[in-house]
């Protein structure tokens, strides 16, 4: 159990180290660094969504003054069938390439073709458009039903996955779990719910677009800024794509301007260090706003249907669930996750679970928050309200009366250690906001949502200085305010103030591997590294003192940030200072493959008001709970919970991609494309349970991204206490609803 | 394919500095501003103008730096967040961010920073609401604007000379 059984800083609220350079405008982000020398590099895209590319002449872009050098598909590694990456980010290597740039054939609208590197920005895009690409136009499907028709355009013709052998099909993955015997289940059901769900395709909508320098010298050498969520992957792809080996290739992480599993991956690096290598010069590039949209993320557009059914006192008997996905342009739908765990906040024993993804002439989909997971989550928690109200339960005590606990199994096999569910579930019966009335006209909807959070890779290094400050490196981009973490972590075991401790996202080189800021793992697993680097601190210094004062270490005893003997102490400043003469310099790391996660669940009550005339949703209230195990920096638990909430508001009620026939996206921009402004929105009002995770030091969960888990079916259910009509199909924007209300 | 390198002589006070650039006819505010002057804080997100990570403040009037030509600002004071904070001391929306966690990746905190200043300069006293609706030009896709709002409102108090 945890040795840490009173904190004196963690769970507090200092002022993160990193905001002042953040409020002031110092703080540096992909597009924020220039390299001497550098050209600017343009992409070359693709005008149609399918197309075979005959030709690609770059003479006339290349007898440009000014022109320093072009690239093309060739200039990439040839794919074969090994896998990139690790967690939320992972992928075949024959599905990343071609999509960094396209390879001879061309599967979604605006694929890089070919890319520019030239003195100004504003010429590099007037010779991106002499590059002459000479296509053949193959008819494009954009629709995921269309796409597995008979006659729909195949995309790969040399992919026959397991089910289907015979001739290739644009079914990506297909895989179906099978716990006892669900057909049978259903005939002890007296009530069964059987419905069909959906939800838009949608982009993860940070702010900052994709952005690099990169610079490589004659020996191929590579030094490559770029904003990531993760630059040990970025190094991984960008020498899988180019050849360069990968210890030749630095990468130094900017500030990054939200990502939420959107920059797990690379678009433009590989381009940056293929041009720059060419042109013996750096080379900047910065994507563009409607590229970003066009060519990037997005999450995949989901159709779930549901049958789940129930004995008239209200316990779960049967479940099956079948999740068809979009994976885009390549396989990047992870159809899995919804058929693992789609089911997971409920006992059962009698469930199936299917999830499938389909190839389609849209942007590889990539990971967002959760992945897969809201999307399936609209459809089982929506069923599940539903059933409740068929039973005539409370749809909270519903859930308590199904509800998974410590020692229940979900699809994945594994029983649950201890996790709190049931805690978030009794705060919200028992939250003023699920008593309160409701006004005239508003209506109330609760769900609960689950994420499986990761554990992975992370590496810390703690540097100790002669004045007693420690510098604290990790490998994890911060993303949220994990800084601030780390360094409330490192202060409590070593006790000392927060403030002589300065964190820091060290460049690849500089510290050991880490994996991406994803999965919600960062301040469980990087967090856990830093904690285990600073207990070898304390073992040190406190064999130093014994040495000092002629005793055996172990009975040495450290606290209050000071080593123990009975009358003798010596304080974590004094030891620092004193390094030099009492073994050397005081520097500690730890690596580790972190097995210490526990899952995330949340359950969200929304209160929201329908205008009949408008068919325009207002959130009235809204109110997060969610099992944190324990909250290192309470202000940055609660962004996540309202940030995730919102995200998952945003996609309830306007985000969605819009194709036209030809597969051209219509809506590449924050107008057209609207996330959730301040001016939509209530206060999030949130509450943390903390359910302590037995096999982390501190008691940590990850808690990132189950926040965007419940809001979908949460709204979903609130406009249909609203309006009276079950809406199944999101977004839930004026013309939809108007159309039903129209109707009444 | 030669082409004249046609740049514009332009001056204008930058955060309080009287300040000489070149630009070219069509160069906007923000890139001049970023890659001239390298005041990297005013930030791009969308060069349309529907983001407003660019906000500054052009003769005291909020703008996106992204619509306006460089050209334009001849004659003119701008104020970017690096002209928020006077010297060392933080203006109390920067403070208050700070202190309420209001910011996550950070990328829309100047533009908020800049719109935030401008707001309490016109209304010292907002209401929740009109403080969402002032800031509804700054799209920020971490924080859900929770802890944004509670910051402006609480820095507002500050400057009135009330108790938080």
């Amino acid at each position: 159990m945890n040795a840490y059984q009173e904190f004196k800083t963690i769970g507090s609220r200092p002022v993160r180290p990193d905001g002042l350079d953040k409020v002031t405008g110092r703080a540096r982000y992909g597009a924020d660094l220039n390299m001497q020398g550098q050209l600017y590099g343009h992409v070359v895209r693709s005008p149609h969504a399918h197309a075979i590319i005959e030709s690609i002449d770059c003479s006339k872009a290349l007898a440009m003054e000014g022109v320093l050098a072009v690239m093309t598909g060739d200039d990439l590694v040839k794919p074969g069938d090994e896998m990139l990456g690790s967690g939320e980010g992972a992928m075949a290597l024959k599905d990343f390439v071609p999509m960094v740039m396209s390879q001879g054939k061309v599967l979604f609208h605006s694929q890089a073709v070919a890319a520019i590197a030239a003195t100004s920005p504003e010429l590099a895009a007037e010779a991106a458009r002499a590059v002459e690409v000479t296509y053949e136009v193959l008819p494009a499907v954009t629709d995921v039903h269309k796409a597995l028709a008979a006659d729909a355009p195949i995309l790969h013709h040399d992919r026959f996955p397991d089910d289907y052998p015979e001739e290739p099909t644009n079914l990506a993955t297909h895989i179906s779990l099978t716990v006892g015997n669900p057909d049978a289940a259903f005939e002890r059901a007296d009530v069964i719910v059987e419905q069909t769900y959906s939800v838009p395709m949608c982009h993860q909508g940070y702010i900052e677009p994709h952005a690099c320098v990169a610079r490589v010298d004659t020996t191929g050498r590579t030094d490559l800024w770029c904003c990531t969520q993760g630059h040990f992957a970025v190094r991984h792809f960008t020498s899988a794509a180019t050849g360069i080996d990968l210890g030749k290739i630095k990468v130094t992480p900017s500030e990054i301007g939200g990502g939420f599993g959107g920059k797990t991956t690379v678009y433009i690096e590989p381009l940056a260090v293929v041009l720059a290598q060419k042109a013996g010069r750096p080379v900047k590039m910065v994507m563009d706003r409607g590229d970003v949209f066009r060519a990037t993320g997005a999450a995949p557009g989901a159709e779930t249907r549901v049958k789940l059914g129930a004995t008239r006192d209200g316990k779960l008997v049967a479940v099956d669930v079948d999740c068809l996905m979009d994976s885009g342009a390549y396989n990047g739908a992870p159809a899995a996750f919804p058929a693992y765990m789609a089911t997971a906040c409920y006992k059962f024993t009698d469930a199936r679970s299917t999830g499938r993804s389909v190839y389609t002439n849209k942007p590889k989909i990539h990971a967002y928050r959760a992945p897969s997971i809201p999307q399936v989550t609209l459809g089982f928690e929506l069923a599940i309200t539903e059933l409740a109200a068929k039973l005539g339960i409370d749809p909270i005590e519903f859930r308590l009366m199904n509800a998974v606990e410590e020692g229940d199994a979900n699809m994945m096999g594994a029983p649950y250690k201890r996790i709190g569910l049931r805690e978030c579930l009794e705060v919200a019966r028992n939250h003023e906001h699920y008593k309160s009335p409701l006004s005239e006209g508003v209506g109330r909807g609760v769900a609960m949502g689950y994420w499986i959070n990761a554990g992975m890779q992370s590496s810390a290094t703690l540097n100790v200085s002669s004045d007693g400050h420690v510098a604290v490196l990790t490998g994890s981009p911060d993303i949220g305010g994990s800084r601030a973490s780390m360094a409330l972590m490192a202060a409590e075991v070593l006790g000392i103030p927060f403030d002589h401790v300065h964190p820091e996202v060290a460049p690849t080189d500089s510290v050991g591997h880490t994996d991406v800021t994803g999965g919600s793992r960062t301040t469980l697993a990087t967090g856990e590294a830093v904690i285990r680097a600073a207990e070898s601190c304390v073992a040190e210094l406190c064999r130093r003192a014994a040495a000092e004062w002629g005793v055996e270490a172990g009975v040495v005893a450290w606290s209050q940030g000071a080593a123990h003997y009975g009358e003798h102490s010596l304080t974590f400043h004094e030891l620092a200072s004193r390094a030099g003469n009492m073994g050397g310099p005081l520097t500690f790391s730890s690596s580790l493959n972190s097995t210490s996660a526990a899952p995330g669940f949340a359950v969200h009550i929304c209160d929201a008001e329908v205008d009949k005339e408008t068919g325009r949703t207002t959130i009235v209230r809204y109110t997060a709970i969610q099992d944190a195990g324990k909250a290192i920096h309470p202000d940055y638990v609660e962004g996540q919970m309202q940030g995730g909430a919102v995200q998952g508001i945003g996609w309830a009620l306007n985000e969605e991609y819009l194709y036209n026939a030809d597969g051209v996206l219509q809506n590449p921009g924050f107008l057209d494309y609207r996330i959730p402004v301040a001016s939509d929105l209530p206060y999030i009002d949130t509450v943390i349970v903390e359910v302590p995770n037995p096999l982390h030091p501190f008691g940590v969960k990850g808690v990132g991204e189950v926040p965007i888990v419940p809001p979908m079916p949460a709204i979903a259910e609130a406009v249909c206490q609203s309006t009276g009509v079950r809406f199944r199909d999101l977004p839930l924007n004026p013309p939809k609803i108007m159309a039903e209300l129209v109707d009444l | 394919m030669n082409k004249p390198l046609n740049k514009m002589a332009v001056q204008a006070t930058i955060n309080g500095e009287r300040t000489a650039f070149l630009c070219s006819p069509g160069q906007v505010l923000a890139d001049v501003l970023r890659d001239e002057l390298e005041l990297i804080g005013t930030k791009i997100g969308c060069n349309t103008g529907d983001c407003g990570a660019c906000s500054v403040l052009v003769d005291n009037r909020l703008v996106c730096a992204c619509l306006v030509l460089a050209a334009e600002v001849e004659g003119k004071s701008v104020q970017t967040v690096e002209g928020i904070a006077n010297g060392g001391e933080l203006h109390p929306v920067q403070q208050k961010l700070l202190e309420h966690g209001g910011l996550q990746c950070g990328i829309c905190t100047p533009g908020v920073v800049v719109a935030a200043k401008a707001l309490l300069e016109h209304n010292p006293d907002p209401t929740e609401e009109q403080a969402r609706y002032w800031l509804a030009g700054n799209l920020c896709r971490c924080t859900g604007y929770d802890k944004i709002i509670r910051a402006v409102l609480d820095a507002a108090k500050t400057m009135r000379g009330e108790a938080a």
